[in-house]
């Protein structure tokens, strides 16, 4: 699994969304960790957002039409991992879950994620000769970042959101 | 236009320069990509791109971008022969250039970082990524290609740094993508990964390259530039040398 910011997410629905994190070469607790969420005036979907403590002033804002009014913690949040709820979407059901390290977001894990469709294919057969192939040695090391994961960035932030509501209360 | 973005800024730059710099300049990369959101979104109806396309606006009116974005647009569409087309991707064969969009507005959001001074971080815009300088010291960023067969397995990991990486494939979405000039969705790869300098070329040619089914893998290998790594459904993965020098 992806140690950090694992699964980005996207929509079909225009909704942009702002996860920012510090990290300083010589220590490993984030500084500072804002999520702002925007959605498109046509859809009724929920700004979440959070505002964990740290040394940059957070941004809570909330683009208009949205229905649901955006969560902004003044103070910290407790230190845990917390689930998120599971949310249902189109492609199957997305839960994320929160590390809170030092009053700040840590790390966010995707627990649960859609299945995916596979399709049956005619396989091209061909090597073609500027390509290689060959068995893929994958190292178990670490990874930053995952290519081609994304998710229904609704889902995930109210998964996201809701993990922070309860490492708030 | 639908995504969520992530920053992870792991060296915001020498001691001397103030942390408010950097801060300041990822607002100001929040505030672009909003602006983008705002001009380029085909689900907004008053987006100038939606403008455009119905005639509410010339293309002179536009701003700026709107030309550049479009123009780069059509020379990806030659360079594809066709299956990346502005046109070529909503049902009603109305302008949605989101393909290049995306990558091209994290591309200027990186610019604004490293102008600020940040010297290592990681941008990622819904699995299109874009890496300046090293995870940690020593330590390029290690960038997991999501097994498409299995979300909860990374096929294969990217050691990189300053490149750009972007992924196609219809495991999530659906039919989402289409050959621009057959409407055929490809079924030759299950994935299709592209790597080179910057994220707006990669971004469209990630998508192009799927789109062309079986001749895309080779189509992007002949690029001087970009890289690719396929993997079909039988899980059977090729890539160019450019990816190779590349594979952790």
């Amino acid at each position: 699994m992806p140690r950090r910011g694992a699964a980005a997410l996207l929509l079909t629905t225009a909704a942009l969304a702002l996860l920012l994190s510090f990290k300083t070469p010589a220590e490993v607790t984030p500084t500072a960790g804002t999520q702002i969420a925007v959605a498109d005036g046509a859809s009724s979907t929920p700004a979440a957002t959070a505002t964990p403590t740290g040394a940059t002033t957070p941004e809570a804002t909330a683009a208009p039409g949205t229905t649901a009014a955006p969560v902004a913690a003044a103070g910290g949040l407790v230190d845990g991992t917390i689930d998120g709820t599971a949310v249902a979407t189109r492609w199957g059901t997305v839960q994320v879950q929160v590390t809170i390290s030092g009053g700040a977001i840590t790390d966010v894990t995707a627990l649960q994620l859609p299945s995916g469709d596979h399709h049956s294919a005619d396989i091209s057969s061909r090597v073609e000769p500027v390509l290689r192939s060959s068995a893929l040695a994958v190292q178990s090391a670490e990874i930053d970042v995952v290519s081609g994961a994304t998710y229904t960035s609704i889902a995930y932030a109210q998964s996201l959101q809701a993990a922070l509501d309860a490492a708030r209360a | 236009m639908g995504t969520v973005v992530s920053l992870d800024v792991r060296d915001p730059g020498p001691v001397s320069r103030t942390r408010g710099a950097v801060d300041a300049a990822v607002d100001a990369a929040v505030a672009w990509l909003h602006e983008v959101d705002a001009r380029f979104s085909p689900f907004r109806a008053d987006s100038e791109i939606r403008r455009l396309d119905r005639g509410a606006l010339t293309l002179d009116d536009c701003h700026p971008d709107v030309r550049h974005v479009l123009r780069a647009c059509e020379d990806l569409r030659r360079a594809t022969d066709g299956a990346f087309d502005v046109r070529g991707h909503r049902p009603d064969g109305g302008l949605d250039p989101s393909g290049f969009v995306k990558g091209w507005a994290i591309d200027e959001a990186a610019d604004l970082l490293t102008a600020a001074g940040a010297r290592s971080f990681a941008i990622n815009a819904g699995g299109d990524v874009v890496v300046r300088g090293e995870a940690a010291p020593g330590r390029a960023w290690r960038i997991g290609i999501r097994d498409p067969a299995d979300a909860r397995r990374v096929a294969a990991v990217l050691a990189i740094r300053n490149v750009a990486v972007a992924t196609s494939g219809l495991y999530e979405r659906g039919a989402h993508i289409r050959d621009a000039r057959s409407g055929v969705v490809p079924t030759a790869y299950a994935s299709i990964t592209v790597l080179g300098p910057t994220l707006g070329p990669v971004d469209a040619w990630a998508t192009a390259a799927f789109a062309l089914g079986g001749a895309g893998p080779a189509a992007v290998a002949a690029l001087p530039d970009l890289g690719v790594l396929a993997i079909d459904h039988a899980g059977v993965a090729r890539w160019s040398a450019l990816v190779e020098a590349h594979l952790a």
